[in-house]
């Protein structure tokens, strides 16, 4: 007697099993230049997207479409089950964006940097005092929290970074060559707070393979023009 | 979602700690005002100004004052990130411009309590119309703050910021003068503050606010969109 199978019927926008990122036919057009064609892959929860190709390739607007902070020219994009640009405000708060710049400002100390995010993500007093101090001496910058960003080194500048980008907790990180500027030791220290596990789901932007290559479950290749290849 | 209310005072206490910290926009702003005052002082050879002259000096001061606030009201935001780290928020975006236009309503109260005095000191022959005059100076920020802050969230892309804020803003803010020196000309008048058609140009200045601060938070979200 054959055995029969019911597929489970899945609603419109449920969000359950759904892949943490979901891109097909992605295109971003900057005028007459693609940056991105026919980018296309899915990638569970709690797995490490490596994302590799020469300047020029796309990637950083790659990172700044699932960040939200571009909109895609064509194609679907679904990170977190939601759809970008559709459903771009029910991802903000669940993304931790690690970019080229640190989002710090320069006249604030690294502490009142990090507690002014903490309140633009909803955390505050003691909870929020608690989180920074455990995150400033997870990456070693608990002495020098209290100085104004503008005098300290990019590196340090890049660990503040690191913290502000895990401060909030997010399910998915997006991470644009998370080691730029530090030292040996910052690479350690920062690896503990982006590292791979805690089921969070990763996107890392490298120019260094050999770096991630071993955490990631996906690499996907761009070449300048939009082409890529997934691996 | 983080509450508006969280994310307004957590945006206007960064502004105000950052301008406390580097006076980067009162002082200048103080600065420049004054030397006008001496500048018109000189310039005009009059000890003392009454009615549609002395609020033309005083607003046609006061507003190029504000432009420079103007300018770098969201100066930190472009070159230091924070655009890309307020979008990247559970919040309300337009927490972000009323956050901004109370940072620069808060400017121009200060500025003007330290400029307006000088301005009676140069100018005028008695303090008695220091008091009505605070009602169209707060009717008037308030238009300015608003208006100033819509338009330097658009200039501040561009690298002609400080020449696209002024051409776009100055248009703007026609309406705005006329109404703050139309209340101020009886109030400055020879022989002590009159008070003709001083309710109707206050309306004017509400209504002005109203329709710019309406105008701002509802379009504002559009205007951090790439």
């Amino acid at each position: 007697m054959a055995e029969t199978f019911r597929i489970p019927a899945v609603r419109r926008g449920e969000t359950t099993e759904e892949a943490a990122l979901k891109l097909a036919g992605l295109r971003r057009d900057y005028g007459e230049r693609t940056a991105l064609d026919s980018v296309g892959l899915e990638l569970a929860r709690g797995e490490t997207l490596l994302v590799l190709g020469p300047n020029g390739a796309g990637k950083t607007t790659l990172l700044r479409i699932l960040a939200t902070l571009l909109r895609p020219s064509a194609g679907e994009v679904r990170a977190l089950g939601c759809s970008i640009p559709g459903e771009a405000w029910k991802l903000r708060g669940r993304i931790g964006f690690l970019g080229h710049e640190p989002l710090l400002y320069r006249d604030l100390s690294g502490r009142e940097n990090l507690r002014f995010q903490a309140r633009l993500h909803g955390l505050r007093g003691e909870a929020a005092d608690t989180r920074i101090a455990e995150l400033l001496a997870a990456v070693g910058m608990e002495r020098r929290a209290d100085e104004r960003v503008a005098e300290l080194s990019a590196g340090m500048r890049q660990r503040l970074a690191t913290c502000r980008c895990v401060l909030h907790e997010p399910e998915l990180l997006l991470l644009d060559e998370p080691d730029s500027n530090l030292d040996a030791e910052g690479r350690e220290l920062s690896r503990l707070l982006i590292g791979p596990g805690k089921g969070r789901t990763r996107v890392i932007v490298s120019h260094d393979p050999e770096r991630f290559e071993a955490e990631a479950d996906q690499v996907l290749r761009l070449e300048v023009g939009g082409k890529m290849a997934v691996q | 979602m983080t509450p508006s209310r969280t994310a307004f005072a957590a945006i206007l206490a960064k502004d105000l700690r950052a301008e406390l910290r580097t006076l980067q926009s009162l002082p200048a702003m103080a600065l420049f005002a004054v030397t006008t005052f001496v500048i018109f002082r000189f310039g005009l050879d009059r000890t003392s100004l009454s009615g549609s002259l002395a609020a033309g000096v005083l607003w046609a001061t006061l507003l190029f004052a504000a432009l420079l606030g103007v300018n770098r009201l969201f100066v930190a935001e472009r070159e230091e990130g924070g655009f890309d780290a307020i979008r990247l928020a559970p919040i309300d975006r337009s927490a972000l411009f009323a956050a901004k236009a109370t940072a620069l309503f808060a400017y121009l109260v200060v500025l003007e309590l330290f400029v307006v005095p000088v301005f009676a000191l140069f100018f005028l022959d008695s303090a008695a119309a220091l008091g009505p005059l605070l009602a169209v100076l707060l009717l008037a920020d308030l238009g300015l703050a608003a208006t100033g802050t819509l338009i330097s969230s658009m200039a501040v892309h561009s690298r002609a910021r400080d020449l696209l804020g002024p051409l776009v803003l100055l248009p703007l803010v026609v309406p705005l003068m006329i109404a703050a020196t139309g209340a101020s000309e009886p109030l400055l008048a020879v022989g002590g503050p009159g008070y003709d058609r001083f309710g109707t140009w206050l309306a004017v200045l509400s209504l002005y606010d109203l329709v710019f601060l309406l105008v701002g938070y509802a379009v504002f979200d559009f205007l951090l969109e790439d």
